[in-house]
Parts: structure tokens; sequence; C-alpha cells
């Protein structure tokens, strides 16, 4: 253990704990970043107190003149104590900016009371001063570092979810299967629909796909080709495709953007390419006798 | 003929069934095999088992295409079958979908869209 030679914060931090809690306490109320309307005194001084302790012993252990590494091992108890106090503030809907606010709200309580103790001593007041107000940043963006990991997680999982939901393969008769297309058709997505698809034709041993494009937002030349592309390696597979979905308007654009759809067979509708469906793989609908409605 | 690849004679129809380990040398073998096979038994139909086939180039792409073509000339109805997703997604990002050839999910499906048209 370095023996450090700023022992005035963590002295001031041992010996007036509950002094620089009550402080920084106010500061924060005075900021409005206390939010009494989320948590009851009792928990944020509970919150802040431990804060303040895991800060105090790793205080006592560094040099606080060195450069600040949180990741380092001194730190990782702070480390945790500030991400679990982070994610129950942020769970009960606290801003980023306000759990920065909260932290940088300890800096003006502990210049005070260095001003107190050490205004003596100028020259040391400004440095331990400075060095604290580093450290204080330094945990500000750690929290900042936080929030954004925690966020990226969370794009990250909705991003599978989302690849996973919107590429459902459904069987909808024997040998007949349907993909609903929905949103954005980029290469990746496509590449995911044609994987899903060829390896669903293997499993259903199906005969006949329906591609539906109808959830499909803008029909371009690269989707287009896509879609034809998919078409072409279910023929490859020995099945046959049938785009369906085909608005009036993006039939319109198709032809204007010089798209050339060859033998793959489009319908307007699901319900047409259904048909159409059935009528391949040799099956019909029809009325049952004296059900008219 | 070597062992990557044979050809059965059921009624009227050649059976080939390509095996993985197909060398180059192999497929041109083949081609020749097959077509004088087509020609000795007047053969009417063709399918080409390709299910064993995990990997595939433009050189193999290219030779099923011709597969295919020179069948058709000797008025043989030829479908490839079995392929495999992987297979046809290289294939297609290949630029070399067949557009001649007629594929069918297997073997059985291939044979009964023969009989169905009077050629097995």
């Amino acid at each position: 253990m370095t023996v450090a030679p700023t022992t005035e914060l963590s002295r001031l931090l041992r010996e007036d704990f509950d002094g620089v809690l009550d402080a920084w306490f106010a500061t924060q109320k005075r900021e409005g970043v206390r939010r009494p309307d989320l948590f009851s005194d009792r928990e944020s001084r509970r919150q802040l107190s431990d804060l303040l302790r895991a800060f105090a012993e790793v205080l006592a252990r560094i040099d606080i003149t060195e450069p600040v590494d949180i990741e380092a091992d001194v730190w990782s108890e702070l480390r945790l104590a500030l991400s679990e106090i982070t994610l129950v503030r942020t769970e009960r809907g606290v801003a980023p900016w306000e759990m920065t606010a909260f932290i940088l709200a300890l800096k003006q309580p502990v210049f005070v009371k260095l001003n107190e103790s050490l205004s003596g001593t100028p020259d040391r007041l400004l440095s331990i001063a400075a060095d604290f107000g580093r450290i204080v940043d330094a945990l500000a963006m750690h929290i900042n570092e936080y929030f954004i990991a925690e966020r990226d997680e969370i794009i990250e999982r909705q991003r599978a979810e989302m690849m996973e939901l919107s590429t459902p393969v459904v069987q909808l008769w024997e040998r007949v299967l349907t993909i609903p297309l929905i949103g954005t058709l980029d290469s990746m997505r496509a590449q995911e629909v044609m994987e899903n698809l060829l390896n669903s034709i293997v499993e259903h041993s199906a005969e006949v796909v329906i591609v539906d494009i109808t959830g499909v937002r803008v029909v371009d030349t690269q989707v287009a080709q896509h879609l034809l592309r998919t078409a072409a390696a279910v023929r490859l597979m020995g099945a046959e495709a049938i785009i369906s979905g085909i608005s009036p308007k993006i039939a319109q654009t198709m032809v204007e953007l010089g798209v050339d759809v060859g033998e793959v067979t489009t319908r307007p509708s699901i319900r047409a390419a259904l048909a159409e469906a059935f009528r391949r793989v040799g099956f019909q609908i029809s009325r049952i006798e004296d059900s008219r409605v | 003929m070597s062992e990557a690849a044979s050809i059965y004679s059921v009624d009227k129809v050649l059976l080939v069934a390509i095996r993985d380990n197909i060398t180059d040398t192999d497929i041109i073998n083949l081609q020749e095999d097959l077509s004088e096979r087509i020609v000795d038994e007047a053969a009417r139909g063709v399918v080409i088992d390709i299910a064993a086939l995990e990997i595939v180039d433009t050189f193999v792409g290219r030779i099923l295409a011709q597969l295919s073509s020179i069948s058709r000339l000797l008025a043989a109805e030829t479908y490839i079958v079995g392929m495999r997703p992987a297979v046809a997604m290289t294939l297609v990002e290949l630029g070399m979908d067949l557009p001649g050839s007629r594929t069918a999910l297997s073997l059985s499906h291939a044979l009964r869209s023969l009989k169905a048209k009077g050629l097995a």
C-alpha cells in the first residue's frame, strides 16, 4: 500500500465523513438531482454513504497526484458501488446527465471543507483541489461510459431479436411455406432470409414458397435483386418461389427501374399467391355445399 | 468410371450420383460417360443427385449446366436434385443459377415429374 502524500483528503473523509455526506446531499438537493420523487431520504443517504465510504477507502490507498486509472484493482469496489447505484437509479428513470451531476455534486462540498482546513497553505489547497476535481471527473466519465455500454448492449440485443423476429418461415400447408418480409431488406437481412428459407425448404420438403413483401416499405433495385436471388436459390433447391404482395405502386416502380423478374411468379396479394400455391401442389379449396352466408 | 460419380439405369431413366470428393477430371469423365449412356440406352430422363456435394465452385457449376444442356440436346429431360442450401446460395452468389436446368427437391420428386410426363 502506498502512503499517499495527500492525507488531508482521506483524513477529511475519515474524520468528517458525516459532514461531507450531509454537504453532498445538500448540494444534490440544491441542484435538483436528488429525485425525492424516486428515492426516500433514507435510501438516498444509504446510497451516498456506500459510495463515499468506498471512495474514502480508495483515496486512502492511492497517490492522488498520479493519473487516474479507474480500471485498476484499487478501484474495483468503488466501481462496483457506482454501477450498482447507477443501475438502481436508471431503472427508476434517472437520466444520464442527472447521474453525472449526482457525482459532480461531491466536488463543491469537499472544496469548501478543504478550504476550511487548508486556508493557511493556498498552494497545497489548490493542488489537492485540482487532483480531487480530476478524480471526480474521472468517476463521472466512468458513469457515462457505463451508460453507453449498457445502452449498446440493449441495442445489440434488440438487433439480434429483430433479426430473429423478422424472418419467420411459416408452413401454410403441406409443402407450402411463406416468409412474410417486414421493414427494410438490406443485404444482411436478405442473407438471413435466404438461409432461413432454404433450410426450411429442406426441413419441410416444401415445393412452393411464398415470399410476401406486403410489409416491405421500399423496393428499389437492390431489394428487387435480393428477392430475385432468393427466388433463384429456391429454384435451385427444386422448389418454386412466388413473390406476393406487389402493390400497384411497387409494380410501377419496378418497371420504371427496369427490374426484370424473368420467370419468377408474382402475385399482387398473398391470397392470390396461396391459391396459385394450392394449384401447384394439387389442392383446391371449395365451398361446402349449402353453406351460403 | 471412377468412384466419385456413378450412373445407374432404372427403366428409361439414368440416375447420376455425384459424391463429395469428386475432382475436376472425374467430372469431365462423367460428362463423356453420361452422353454416351444416354444415346446407348435411349434414355428419356436423367436425374443428377448432388445431395452429397457440399462445396461447389464455378467449374462444378458450369459442368452441371453443361450436363443439363447436353442431355437436353440428346432428348433426355434432366433434373438436378438434392441441392443443399449452402450450395444453392453459393451458386446464386456466383451468378450461376443454372437457368436451363430443371431442379427438384429429391430423387423421388424428379421421378414423379418424369412419370407424369411419360418419360419414365
